[in-house]
C-alpha cells in the first residue's frame, strides 16, 4: 500500500492474479501440438464437419470425435470487428481486427487476430494466411496474428 | 522447434485484474496505526464492538463506525487452520498455521499467521501476540506485522469465546 501525506486517504496498486495452468486433453493437446509445429488440426464430425479448432464430441449427437484433419493454414475471413485503439493486453499495440477465420478445409471458423494497417483493406471473403510467432508452444498465441494473403 | 518435441498437454491462461485501490477512511486508519506499531479498530460509539480491521461501519446495522479505538497486539486463538500449499506469495515455510485471533479490546477476530509453534501444539483457546518488523521496517501495511507466535498465558476457556470460534 502506497504511504500518503499527513491526513489522506491511502491508496495504492492492488494486483490479482491467477497464473492457471490448463490441461489440454486429447483434441486441443493435438491442436495446440499442431500449432507449436506450424500446422493446423481439425476434427470431423457427423453433424458440423471439421471443427477447428477440434472438440472430443460432435456438438450435436455427442458421439466420440477422434479423426483430425489438416486444414488450412490459409483462410478467409467470414466476420469481423475493428478495434480502433487497443488497450494494454490486447494483442497488438495498433489497429487490428478481430476475426472470424474459415480456415481451407474446416467447416467451422476460428477466432483471431487480423493485422492489415487500415479497416478498409477488410471484408468478408477476404484471404488471410498466419503469421507464425517465433517461440511456440505456448497456446493460440503460436499464432501471432493473421495477415493478407497477398502481402507476400 | 523440432517437430519431434514432445506433445504440449497444456497451456498457462493467467488471469490479472490491476486495481488502483483506495483503502477508504477506517482502513487508512487502520494501516496508519500498523506503521506506529498500532491496532486501531474502530466502533459506531461507546460500548458498541470494536472492529478490527475497521471496514467504516458496523455490518450488523450499517451504521456509520469511525470512532478510533485502540486495541492489544496480544490475543486468543478462535480458530486456525494448517497450511500445506504452497503459494506463490506467501514466504513462510510449510506447513504454517493460519489463524483467526481475537486482540484483546476487539470483538472481531482478526486473520494472520501463527509462526515458533510446533503443529500439534496450536489450540482455540491459545494465546498469542504479534511479532512486529523492526522499527524502520514499520509501514502502512499489514506487513508490519511479521506474524504472531505464542505467548506464556492461560489459555482462555471456551466458553469465553464460542462465539468467536
Amino acid at each position: 500500500m502506497a504511504e500518503g501525506s499527513g491526513g489522506e486517504v491511502l491508496r495504492g496498486p492492488h494486483v490479482l492474479e491467477y497464473p492457471y495452468r490448463r490441461s489440454l486433453g486429447p483434441a486441443l493437446g493435438r491442436f495446440f501440438t499442431g500449432l507449436r509445429d506450424r500446422r493446423f488440426e481439425g476434427i470431423r464430425s457427423r453433424s458440423a464437419g471439421v471443427i477447428v479448432p477440434p472438440q472430443e464430441y460432435d456438438p450435436d449427437t455427442s458421439e466420440a470425435l477422434d479423426e483430425f484433419v489438416e486444414v488450412g493454414p490459409a483462410g478467409a475471413i467470414v466476420s469481423w470487428t475493428w478495434v480502433t485503439r487497443p488497450r494494454k493486453k490486447q494483442p497488438l499495440d495498433h489497429p487490428f481486427a478481430y476475426a472470424l477465420i474459415r480456415l481451407d478445409g474446416a467447416d467451422a471458423s476460428l477466432l483471431h487476430v487480423v493485422d492489415v494497417g487500415d479497416e478498409s483493406r477488410l471484408a468478408t471473403g477476404v484471404r488471410v494466411k498466419p503469421r507464425w510467432a517465433v517461440e511456440r508452444g505456448g497456446g493460440i498465441r503460436d499464432i501471432e496474428c493473421f495477415e493478407l494473403e497477398e502481402t507476400e | 522447434m523440432s517437430e519431434e518435441a514432445a506433445p504440449v498437454t497444456y497451456i498457462v491462461t493467467p488471469v490479472r485484474l490491476e486495481y488502483d485501490h483506495s483503502a477508504g477512511n477506517a482502513a487508512t486508519l487502520f494501516l496508519r496505526g500498523l506503521a506506529q506499531r498500532k491496532i486501531i479498530g474502530t466502533r459506531t460509539g461507546p460500548g458498541q464492538p470494536v472492529l478490527v480491521p475497521p471496514r467504516g461501519a458496523d455490518p450488523r446495522t450499517a451504521e456509520l463506525a469511525l470512532e478510533a479505538v485502540e486495541v492489544s497486539d496480544k490475543g486468543t486463538i478462535v480458530s486456525y487452520s494448517i497450511v500445506r500449499v504452497p503459494s506463490e506469495n506467501i514466504h513462510f515455510e510449510l506447513p504454517y498455521v493460519c489463524i483467526n485471533i481475537l486482540l484483546d479490546g476487539a470483538d472481531v477476530p482478526f486473520f494472520h499467521v501463527l509462526q515458533n509453534c510446533p503443529l500439534d501444539e496450536v489450540r482455540i483457546g491459545m494465546r498469542a501476540r504479534a511479532h512486529w518488523v523492526p522499527d524502520e521496517q514499520l509501514a502502512p501495511t499489514i506487513a508490519s506485522i511479521e506474524y504472531f507466535e505464542p505467548i506464556d498465558e492461560p489459555d482462555v476457556p471456551f466458553d469465553r469465546i464460542r462465539e468467536h470460534t
